[in-house]
């Protein structure tokens, strides 16, 4: 019955809406304006950090924030400018200016929905949990070493209020929870630098600020080869980061809450979110870990904390634009500091002790190669290489070969179990004893697994090296050990299959 | 498709819904499961900390505070439906069930239903849900959509259980309530009850003809089947005829529009479940 099936389909998804934006109204609003607090200084940080105008991160903040909370696949995200974005950007501003990376934030947009119409999301069961772990501790070392050029080279004051600042922020919460405490140490800082008279530098030193709401605009860009030449690999870099980082703290949202994401949805969200922001002035964004914890922290659930967040942002920043302006750095800086060691998985340490060294290796592995080229594309590639190495040098010693001779001495049979590739073909190889000068050799392949086409190169080397020495080869069960070769078992559809597969 | 389905919710409509599941199921002599299912409040409750801080280790300690209070809460929750369940067997036995087989489930009131469909003969659930206040005269959301999606008979049962004396069909000449007529001449839960059919609309004759054609198929099952047609307002007849003849229990037609259509000019089936002051039959 279609019309039933309609019916259904509408009712259900009137249903997602409903308990998506307005199952958690007042929990929404109010996570919202503490995430809103937050982001403020965060989008000005993340705008110096690529060398833009406040005003771009900030748009970029507001663009991303509240197009998300309708084309997202994880209620209760945070998505805004981010550092993770912010350092790939720096040599494309340097080089070429704010008009080729609005540019490459429409691209980077494109990019990502094509990503996810291939559901490319899926890719992500790769990135193993010391590559993420790894990935969140070069993240939270990123935002952190992007502050040191505000606190080099500067008097003593700014020294004093970022440890007062950070003090606030740790200490007021055993008071009250009622209040954030990032807004307080903002506030407070504000009025003593201004009250005082203290020279330090503000908000308003770092560039210009929203003084409107934003308006659209379309890069002024030559629309040609050369410009998509330019702008490509940094796209390509940003939609990749851009989608670790989103999918990422979706798994993180999704395990605090208990509740499943759409990734898919989410890869072409963050598209759409992205050309949004790239055609309002603003920078590519991304998914935040710290703040989407904040959030959930703060008791936002639904997609309407994230729109909150967005709006109210705006607000503030335009018609408090002369106070925004008057913010020390400092104060920022501490706010910072605070998303940097919220960040870092301070556990992983601890976990160093207790895990195995290839873990650690991976994850350190992939903190250094962020650290170094300031690109987490980078740092999870490498990442997920070698947790792949290791992987394939772990199953590959799970082989072993016994042999036995036959009573009268002719005959050596060789039993073979586990998995033979390109990895343990090598080994393989060393069991057998070429030397030794017998009739015959059975080879019994049965209880073996062989995955790839180097493992069987590796059999005919031994049946040749046996034959020269004189010695009469023969195999037995290859057919059951080739079996794994093929790339694509239908196992899915045959419960059996892989019992069988695996010999039992 | 063997099982009467009693959704319990610890409401006011329960003792009605164990009520009116014990009587179908000693009706169709068909097997009694008392239903509880567990819905997960996604949302948070309790002390807010707006503290807006990141602190060392604060996603560990989030995922662990989250989850130990979702844990006390699931615990006493669990406990309440057992002593919910517990109270509603203990109904149906004393209103002549044999066995009941008493289940609790994890998660959404409508996935939970709609996986039991297959064995699901008819389901019965009561008008008001556990969160509705008694104020208005709104169907608990869940209800309207349990009967959208579900694809059996669904039966909403007021608070009050009287025993089913009087029957009445809402009756249009639609394929779905022919279908609805034949379903309950082909049915062994109205049987030996009267069972009127009321046409809405003017007395011509092709109207006639299929009011006739069935009191006719109720008739050939061995009901008696008073036939009427009545002009007028919809709801306004149906509500008059059960006034007028005492029913205790109206079948109609699930939901036959989209939602969009029922949302821009309203629907029947909404608005009679709404206003009767007995249980709705919702048959598709």
């Amino acid at each position: 019955m279609p019309a039933d099936v309609e019916t259904t389909e509408i009712s259900n998804m009137y249903e997602t809406i409903r308990r998506d934006w307005f199952g958690n109204i007042r929990g929404d609003l109010i996570a919202g304006i503490v995430v809103a607090l937050a982001l403020i200084p965060e989008a000005i940080a993340f705008s110096i950090i690529a060398g833009l105008d406040p005003k771009v991160g900030l748009y970029a903040s507001f663009a991303v924030a509240v197009i998300i909370a309708f084309t997202g696949g994880r209620p209760g995200m945070i998505s805004a400018a981010t550092a993770a974005m912010a350092v790939l950007m720096v040599t494309l501003v340097k080089e070429h200016g704010l008009e080729y990376l609005l540019a490459a934030t429409l691209l980077t947009g494109v990019i990502q929905i094509v990503f996810g119409f291939l559901k490319l999301g899926s890719l992500m069961r790769f990135v193993s949990r010391s590559v993420m772990t790894g990935f969140v501790n070069a993240l939270a070392i990123l935002i952190f070493m992007a502050q040191l050029p505000e606190l080099t080279n500067v008097t003593w004051h700014v020294y004093a209020m970022t440890a007062a600042g950070l003090g606030i922020i740790y200490l007021l919460p055993m008071v009250t929870k009622a209040i954030p405490s990032p807004l307080v140490t903002i506030v407070v800082l504000t009025v003593i630098a201004i009250v005082f008279n203290i020279d330090v530098r503000t908000v308003g030193d770092m560039g210009e600020l929203p003084d409107t709401l934003p308006v659209f605009l379309w890069p002024d860009v030559p629309l040609n080869f050369e410009t998509l030449a330019i702008i490509f690999p940094y796209s390509l870099s940003l939609a990749i980061v851009g989608l670790l980082e989103s999918l990422m703290t979706a798994s993180i949202i999704d395990d605090l809450t208990d509740s499943k994401s759409d990734k898919n949805r989410e890869c072409k969200g963050q598209g759409i979110a992205n050309i949004g922001s790239g055609l309002i002035g603003g920078m590519a964004g991304c998914a935040m870990i710290g703040q989407s914890v904040i959030n959930v922290k703060s008791g936002g659930r639904g997609r309407l904390s994230s729109f909150a967040a967005g709006v109210y942002l705006l607000i503030m920043v335009v018609f408090l634009d002369t106070w925004v302006a008057q913010i020390p750095m400092a104060a920022l800086v501490a706010v910072m500091i605070m998303v940097s060691i919220g960040t870092f998985s301070w556990n992983s340490l601890l976990d160093m002790k207790k895990h195995p060294p290839s873990t650690t290796i991976v994850m350190v592995m992939t903190v250094i190669v962020v650290v170094a080229t300031h690109n987490l594309a980078f740092g999870v590639l490498t990442g997920v290489l070698l947790a792949s190495l290791f992987f394939a040098n772990k199953v590959g010693q799970y082989k072993y070969v016994v042999s036995k001779l036959s009573e009268d001495g002719t005959t050596r049979s060789y039993r073979v179990v586990g998995q033979v590739f390109f990895a343990s073909a090598d080994k393989f190889i060393e069991f057998f004893d070429f030397k030794e000068a017998i009739d015959k050799v059975v080879i019994d392949l049965t209880d073996a697994h062989f995955w790839d086409i180097t493992a069987v190169a590796a059999l005919d080397r031994v049946v040749i090296k046996f034959r020269r020495e004189g010695t009469e080869v023969e195999i037995i069960g290859l057919n059951e050990a080739s079996a794994t070769i093929v790339d694509r078992f239908a196992v899915h559809d045959k419960p059996d299959a892989v019992d069988k597969l695996m010999g039992h | 498709m063997t099982n009467v389905i009693a959704c319990i919710d610890g409401s006011t409509a329960s003792p009605a819904v164990c009520d009116y599941a014990a009587w179908s199921s000693r009706q169709m002599d068909a097997p009694l499961v008392l239903l509880h299912v567990l819905d997960k409040s996604e949302f948070p409750s309790g002390k807010r900390n707006l503290s807006g801080n990141l602190t060392f280790g604060n996603r560990e300690s989030l995922l662990n505070e989250l989850a130990e209070l979702d844990a006390q809460r699931n615990k006493i929750a669990l406990e309440q439906g057992r002593l919910m369940l517990e109270e509603a067997y203990d109904r149906v036995k004393a209103a002549g069930v044999a066995e009941a087989d008493r289940r609790q489930r994890h998660g959404d009131l409508l996935e939970t239903l709609v996986k039991m469909q297959e064995e699901t003969r008819l389901l019965v659930l009561g008008k008001e849900g556990e969160h509705t206040d008694s104020l208005g005269e709104h169907i608990g959301s869940n209800v309207e959509s349990v009967v959208r999606t579900v694809q059996r008979p669904v039966l909403v049962t007021t608070t009050e259980y009287t025993e089913p004396r009087r029957i009445m069909i809402a009756f249009d000449g639609s394929a779905t309530t022919r279908k609805c007529v034949e379903m309950v001449a082909g049915s062994p839960l109205f049987k030996g009850l009267p069972v009127h059919v009321v046409m809405v609309g003017d007395d011509k004759p092709d109207t006639r003809s299929q009011l006739d054609w069935a009191s006719e198929t109720l008739a050939a099952a061995g009901f008696e089947a008073p036939a009427s047609i009545q002009a007028g307002d919809v709801e306004t007849v149906l509500c008059n005829y059960r006034k007028e003849h005492d029913i205790n229990l109206i079948v109609m037609g699930a939901y036959g529009h989209s939602r969009i259509r029922q949302f821009l000019v309203g629907s029947t089936t909404a608005n009679v479940v709404r206003h009767a002051h007995v249980p709705v039959l919702l048959l598709r």
